[in-house]
């Protein structure tokens, strides 16, 4: 339950962020919904049972999916990348950032 | 050909690509090792397709490590003729960036080689989540090439464009990452060859497997999540979005044909949302082509209805319609591609893609002209062309499944796009070349490379573009004779060429050449129209002999429908 409320938080708080026109919170917002994936993704190989997955388990029942744990990793790599790959193109052509602009005009 | 080897796939484009990094700035060996690479794999792809004339597939658990650890491949008659359609895709526009300039930089082969490798793997994987990796695999090299079209001076449409695809392909990679998750906490597995049936049976992970089929609506740029795709494409050089849109959307249609099949087992319950949303596709894609301006957005809008006709195929679920969907798949990829690359050639040497600049270009490029008169043809659906015998099969298999709403529909649409393909043709090809001087806009210089070698024997190309460029952003013809006023009004458009024009500007000559004129231009080599008259030839092949390629996508249409063959292989990996 406390895993479904937290991503459930994640994804609203992700998509609040996303709904600005600026392109620094865009990615933020990217980052939460990152983990919100991340975080179903635990979810999904159940998170009762917690022994370590590797060594000779003696109990098969209590010992934590491993291949869950493997997606996370894959996936935490993968949406680290390409956040940088955003944060440069959010950088280049600073002046002419059309999803700045409102931001801007609220500024001045 | 031995399942063990499937993964060389992969592997091979992998290595190449380190290859070519390691071994740096040397053009030719970039070249060879690229179209090397890609002719190998098409060849291979050819061998796999002979071995599956009569159905069956074959696969092969990576690091023959035990089923269920490790992740198989697998490949059937329906990854061999996509592997053969993506290969030959990937050389011919790597051709057209080689003789264009585009592949100049030193990254643009290995580029083009991960690129590969990530649409070959996510093309045989049979792991819902490895097909998640190399999705991303196909896609982060996309972000590198889509930059690399700016090259130092990105106009704002560019980072916008850039921005627009990297955001919309996180958001989607992460929504289909969320439905993976989903399926592999209610199926308990990620293996299609387990999967197979249980989205039939079980509910969750029916609804699992919609949030993953979404994901992949959005990458193919399905109404009601197609707007992303006629802002995006656009944005970068013309042969990156002829790759892009025979690679990216296609790849998603294969996982949307090859999930629907083997996971949902075809249920037929579900298949009216999809007749709907498709045939919606066809209509607001071809109308949205109505209002645009440009020649390429003009066909990124048709792409979008097209793939309302390719994958009406899967929602019909009918041998006939599932043969009628690969045979357009196959085709669409190849006239798409065509067409882009014909209209890509002259925004390349004539610096403009807009609808009303350009005119009479059928006169000085015969040979150009014809390569698109014959792909338009051919995606209006006219015979003899491949897309008369796809929008025919496909219209068949509608009547016969009883779809006659979709019929109708799918006959108007393609009456709209033979009217927006006329439009091109009369406001490029067609007419006198008397509106000359309006020829060039800021991206002019953007696109007339002095360092290819096939553009060798036009230095002053560039400089005279970019001076052209100036003046007709200017608007103005007395601005021509101010240079400052001309420089300072087209500062705000092209921003970085700004200080190049009016330095070039400052030249008497140039100034005099500024109102250059279609004549003096250089004319489309045949290196740079090859690709398209290519392309077309095989179109109109594909009309003549469609006999060939119907036998194919019908087997290939039988492994979708009976999936025994593809499950069984899977499982005994």
């Amino acid at each position: 339950m406390t895993v479904a409320i937290t991503a459930g938080l994640l994804v609203f708080g992700a998509v609040y962020l996303m709904m600005k026109r600026e392109m620094l919170r865009v990615i933020l917002g990217f980052i939460l919904l990152g983990h919100a994936g991340n975080i179903v993704l635990m979810a999904a190989g159940g998170t009762s049972r917690r022994d370590l997955p590797y060594g000779s388990p003696e109990d098969l029942s209590t010992i934590a999916d491993p291949l869950p744990q493997a997606f996370v990793l894959t996936a935490i790599v993968i949406a680290f990348s390409i956040t940088i790959v955003m944060l440069v193109l959010a950088v280049t052509g600073n002046d002419d950032d059309d999803t700045a602009a409102a931001a801007k005009e609220v500024q001045e | 050909m031995s399942a063990a080897l499937l993964p060389l796939f992969v592997a091979v484009p992998l290595m190449m690509a380190a290859l070519l990094v390691i071994v740096g700035d040397r053009r030719v060996v970039h070249a060879v090792g690229l179209l090397g690479t890609m002719i190998t794999a098409v060849g291979a792809a050819v061998l796999l397709i002979l071995e599956f004339r009569s159905g069956g597939a074959i696969a092969h658990g990576i690091s023959s490590w035990p089923f269920g650890i490790a992740i198989p491949f697998v490949a059937d008659m329906f990854t061999a003729l996509m592997l053969v359609v993506t290969g030959l895709l990937t050389i011919v526009c790597s051709w057209f960036a080689i003789a264009s300039g585009r592949a100049a930089n030193v990254y643009f082969a290995p580029l083009v080689l991960v690129l590969t490798a990530g649409v070959n793997g996510a093309l045989l994987t049979a792991d819902l989540f490895n097909l998640f990796v190399f999705i991303e695999v196909m896609l982060l090299p996309s972000y590198g090439l889509f930059v690399l079209a700016a090259r130092h001076k990105g106009t704002l449409q560019q980072v916008a464009g850039a921005r627009l695809y990297v955001t919309l392909n996180l958001l989607t990679s992460t929504v289909f990452l969320i439905g993976v998750g989903f399926i592999y906490g209610t199926a308990g597995t990620v293996n299609m060859g387990e999967l197979a049936g249980l989205a039939k049976t079980d509910p969750t992970v029916a609804i699992s497997g919609a949030v993953c089929l979404f994901a992949l609506a959005i990458k193919a740029s399905v109404v009601p999540v197609h707007g992303w795709l006629a802002a995006a494409y656009p944005a970068t050089s013309p042969a990156i979005t002829a790759l892009f849109s025979g690679l990216h959307t296609k790849v998603a249609i294969y996982g949307i044909y090859r999930m629907y099949a083997v996971v949902f087992d075809g249920d037929s319950r579900w298949l009216w949302i999809g007749v709907t949303l498709f045939c919606l596709t066809m209509v607001i894609g071809v109308l949205g082509a109505v209002g645009e301006k440009t020649t390429r957005s003009i066909l990124a809008f048709h792409m979008i209805s097209q793939i309302g006709y390719i994958l009406l195929g899967v929602a019909l679920f009918t041998l006939a319609g599932l043969t009628a969907g690969i045979f357009y798949l196959l085709h669409h990829m190849i006239v798409k591609a065509s067409l882009f690359l014909s209209t890509g050639a002259v925004e390349v040497r004539y610096g403009t893609g807009e609808i009303g600049k350009l005119s009479g270009i059928a006169k000085r490029e015969p040979v150009i002209a014809v390569a698109f008169f014959i792909a338009a043809l051919s995606l209006a659906g006219l015979p003899p062309f491949s897309g008369f015998v796809a929008k025919f099969t496909l219209i068949l298999a509608s009547v016969k499944a009883g779809q006659i709403a979709a019929v109708v529909v799918m006959l108007l649409v393609s009456l709209v796009t033979l009217l927006s393909m006329l439009k091109i043709w009369n406001g490029v090809f067609w007419g006198d070349s008397k509106s000359s001087e309006k020829v060039s806009t800021s991206n002019a210089d953007d696109d007339a490379p002095a360092t290819s070698p096939a553009d060798g024997n036009l230095p002053e190309a560039s400089p005279t573009g970019t001076a052209a460029a100036a003046a007709s952003t200017s608007g103005r013809k007395q601005s021509v004779a101010e240079p400052a006023s001309a420089a300072q009004s087209s500062g705000g458009v092209a921003t970085k060429e700004a200080p190049t024009a009016s330095a070039t500007r400052a030249d008497p000559e140039t100034k005099a050449s500024s109102a250059t004129t279609v004549a003096e231009r250089p004319r489309i080599g045949m290196a740079l129209a090859g690709p398209a008259v290519f392309t077309a030839a095989i179109t109109l092949g594909l009309g003549l002999g469609a006999e060939l390629l119907l036998g194919l996508s019908a087997t290939a249409a039988e492994g979708l429908l009976d999936t025994t063959a593809y499950v069984q292989a899977v499982m005994g990996s």
